[in-house]
């Protein structure tokens, strides 16, 4: 068992104020490890994306205990790539310039990238390369397809080597099968670097083939309904979402999310 | 140029500017509309050349109180709009006085200009900022303002300040909207200019015209307008040239 890089502890969240707060996040205690491939699956508007805000210090928690990396998170923190079901890529810079965009902000190499352009771009190049982007780098972004698009601003959350790499369904605007080959990019990503994931979706399929832990949260406000541990051996093939044991596990998790409809 | 271009972009004005004129003078010809109600374009042009020396002394003068005013309210409005669009209180604050000056017409503040500066250059070039900037500060605030939410959490998790994200994102992504608005300005500047001058001034265009009118002169005076018309095409003609250069990505898809 890897050290605890995310701790919460009966966390609540609630946006505005005095008696018309709304509570998003309700009394959720959970730990992340290092490494570790986490996915949060819901109903929408269960506070999914809250739980990121909070995680990432964008948005204070009502009350409860949040720590990252063993200290308490009280203002953003530094070190959190994230990506969107958007890509958000800025259309006057090419992709690659987009990709460097993080390390213009995140010291320390904000102020070395004026010095060190060529080595932080070959480095940029080699992400975009990575995710299979070779040849697309000095495009602009509304030159490149959703998937390529999407694969370029996980480069961008990617650049800087976050501790957490936050993912708000990011393959939810792509087709059925430029989703499942990002899920194998993402996967091997992950794979390569140990970084800590934390992966916001709807797709309970996404969640189980990705994830070593998924969490279901209930509706509004958001709590843990369920810890849901995925067995399955890792490396994942595609092959994977097709037996009977993945297909078990999918099943289990849509009881849980179906049931408050039904 | 290729060729392309030209049959596509140079030809259909110029053919419609060619068709309007020889329809005028038609007209004119036609129903021998006296010269004193609607001059013939043939008189105008005539006018235009034998008083060119005057014309064009008073144009120049026109011309750069235009630029110079339009130069203030460019910075000016630039600066106002990343305020506006700074923070929501600048916003509350500003806005109900911004809408309220706007709303008075600048004719009506040119007389208290004239009393403060005396005729001359000064009042032209006041009231061709004050009417020009306005367009320049609410589109820079709005596109401030339209940052998505999303974009600003990506650069905020990286701690990025609120200056950040005005250098990476918010001022680049008001650019278009900023030198939108200049192609809006840039005319506005030029009323305002030429209203001043017709108010009171001792040169240009407005002046010009004003003291064609009182002697009857009816072919200067369109000589006149018909020289802001070109001045203004050529200035708009300008600032959208600019626009192009700066913003190219925002009109992508259009000649890619």
């Amino acid at each position: 068992m890897q050290e605890a890089l995310v701790v919460l502890e009966n966390v609540s969240l609630a946006y505005g104020k005095g008696a018309s707060a709304t509570k998003a996040i309700d009394d959720v205690t959970l730990t992340i490890r290092k490494g570790e491939f986490v996915a949060v699956v819901g109903p929408s508007g269960c506070g999914k994306s809250s739980l990121m805000k909070l995680i990432s210090g964008l948005h204070p928690p009502l009350n409860g205990r949040l720590a990252v990396d063993g200290k308490p998170v009280t203002s953003p923190l530094k070190s959190v790539g994230m990506a969107f079901q958007s890509s958000n890529l800025l259309p006057w810079r090419s992709c690659i310039d987009n990709v460097l965009l993080p390390l213009e902000i995140v010291q320390p190499h904000r102020s070395k990238i004026r010095s060190d352009r060529d080595k932080y771009k070959a480095k940029a190049k080699g992400l975009l390369e990575s995710v299979g982007l070779t040849g697309f780098t000095e495009q602009f972004p509304w030159q490149l397809s959703g998937g390529m698009q999407q694969r370029a601003s996980i480069c961008r959350a990617l650049i800087h080597e976050p501790e957490i790499l936050m993912l708000d369904e990011p393959f939810g605007a792509l087709d059925a099968f430029t989703r499942e080959e990002l899920w194998c990019t993402l996967r091997d990503i992950q794979a390569q670097r140990k970084v800590t994931v934390m992966l916001v979706t709807h797709d309970l399929r996404e969640a189980v083939f990705l994830a070593d832990t998924v969490y279901v949260m209930s509706n509004r406000p958001g709590s843990i309904l369920k810890k849901c541990d995925v067995a399955l051996p890792r490396p994942r093939d595609l092959e994977v979402t097709y037996t009977q044991e993945f297909q078990n596990v999918v099943h289990e998790l849509r009881a849980l999310i179906g049931r408050k409809h039904q | 140029m290729n060729r392309e271009d030209f049959t596509h972009q140079v030809l259909p004005p110029a053919l419609f500017t060619l068709v309007l004129f020889v329809g005028w003078e038609a007209i004119c010809r036609a129903f021998v509309v006296p010269v004193t109600i609607l001059p013939a374009p043939s008189n105008i042009f005539d006018a235009l050349w034998e008083f060119r020396a005057a014309i064009l002394d008073n144009s120049w003068v026109t011309l750069w109180t235009t630029l110079v005013g339009f130069a203030l309210a460019t910075a000016f409005g630039l600066l106002l709009g990343i305020a506006v669009g700074w923070h929501k209180s600048v916003y509350a604050a500003v806005y109900p006085v911004l809408i309220g000056f706007n709303s008075v017409p600048k004719v009506a503040v040119v007389p208290v200009l004239i009393l403060w500066f005396g005729l001359g250059e000064i009042p032209a070039i006041i009231t061709a900022f004050l009417i020009s900037f306005f367009p320049i500060v609410v589109n820079v605030a709005t596109g401030l303002a339209t940052t998505e939410p999303e974009l600003e959490d990506v650069l905020r998790a990286l701690g990025a300040s609120k200056l950040d994200v005005m250098r990476k994102v918010g001022i680049p992504r008001s650019l278009p909207y900023f030198f939108g608005s200049l192609k809006v300005a840039i005319t506005l500047a030029f009323v305002g200019a030429v209203v001043s001058e017709t108010v009171g001034a001792n040169k240009g265009i407005g002046k010009l015209m004003l003291d064609a009118q009182a002697a009857f002169q009816v072919s200067i005076v369109f000589a006149g307008l018909l020289v802001l018309a070109v001045l203004g095409i050529v200035l708009y003609a300008a600032t959208a040239l600019i626009e192009k250069r700066f913003t190219g990505w925002a009109f992508r898809g259009q000649n890619r």
